[in-house]
């Protein structure tokens, strides 16, 4: 097994995948319910919404199959948003409110923590492992 | 929260401490525990059927696409976490569970606040 490269679903990834799979699903959900009772009263909010929701889906899926490039420009774009957004929204905006919003006070400012340890987690599994490739005959 | 909430909200707490001694011991959950969040799944689906009985009567105020997509989703966080957490088995994968039993209490504060 030394020798084999450990997916970044396996070990640690198993249960950050999951967590990722949840949020997923909850800033889908929360977007397309907030689309389908008053698109017009606030585009850019409830868009933003959706756009968090398509990160963390697509973040799901690289990490979930090792594709760690996706995996670590979505985890860097969900840092960014949450930063951004959390610096920039009004924590009074409950309605208009993405996942991002107020750092995501709203989730247990999960959405806040869980970039550090998404970045975390890719390189403490990539780490080492470009060097050991170059002795391995193939990947 | 109502009286199901509660007693699902134990039942996941036992369930969680369960979970926790699994992983310390580093033990694969057995059939008691897959029957014990088997029952929690049902006792979901009953809170479902409860949720929706409770919107023929007045529910004005009331997000109610939320409020379903709560009851709806959280039927699918157990599902899930176990068709997931079989494919590695490790402490990793009973940490799977374990997260999933922890989220159940989260959702009924949420459809708690979606009611008030």
């Amino acid at each position: 097994m030394s020798g084999q490269r450990s997916p970044t679903r396996s070990g640690f990834g198993r249960v950050l995948v999951f967590v990722y799979g949840i949020f997923a699903l909850s800033a889908t959900a929360r977007a397309i319910v907030q689309l389908s009772r008053q698109a017009s009263d606030a585009p850019v909010a409830y868009s933003l919404s959706l756009f968090s929701g398509i990160v963390y889906i697509v973040a799901t899926w690289a990490l979930a199959t090792d594709r760690r490039r996706i995996a670590l420009v979505t985890i860097c774009v969900e840092l960014i948003g949450v930063l951004v957004v959390g610096t920039l929204s009004h924590p009074d905006d409950l309605d208009k409110a993405s996942v991002w919003s107020d750092y995501g006070n709203g989730y247990g400012f999960v959405p806040l923590v869980l970039p550090f340890v998404g970045l975390w987690w890719l390189w403490w599994i990539g780490r080492g492992q470009s060097g050991d490739r170059a002795h391995q005959p193939a990947d | 929260m109502t009286g199901l909430q509660i007693v699902l909200t134990a039942l996941a707490a036992v369930i969680a401490i369960w979970l926790i001694v699994l992983i310390a011991l580093g033990r694969d959950p057995g059939d008691w525990l897959y029957g014990a969040l088997g029952l929690l799944e049902v006792g979901l689906l009953v809170q479902l059927v409860i949720g929706l009985v409770r919107l023929g009567g007045d529910h004005a105020g009331v997000n109610l696409p939320a409020y379903v997509g709560y009851l709806v989703g959280s039927l699918l966080i157990l599902p899930a976490a176990f068709a997931w957490s079989v494919g590695e088995r490790s402490r990793a994968g009973t940490g799977v569970l374990l997260v999933a039993v922890v989220v159940i209490p989260v959702l009924f504060l949420r459809l708690h606040q979606l009611w008030a």
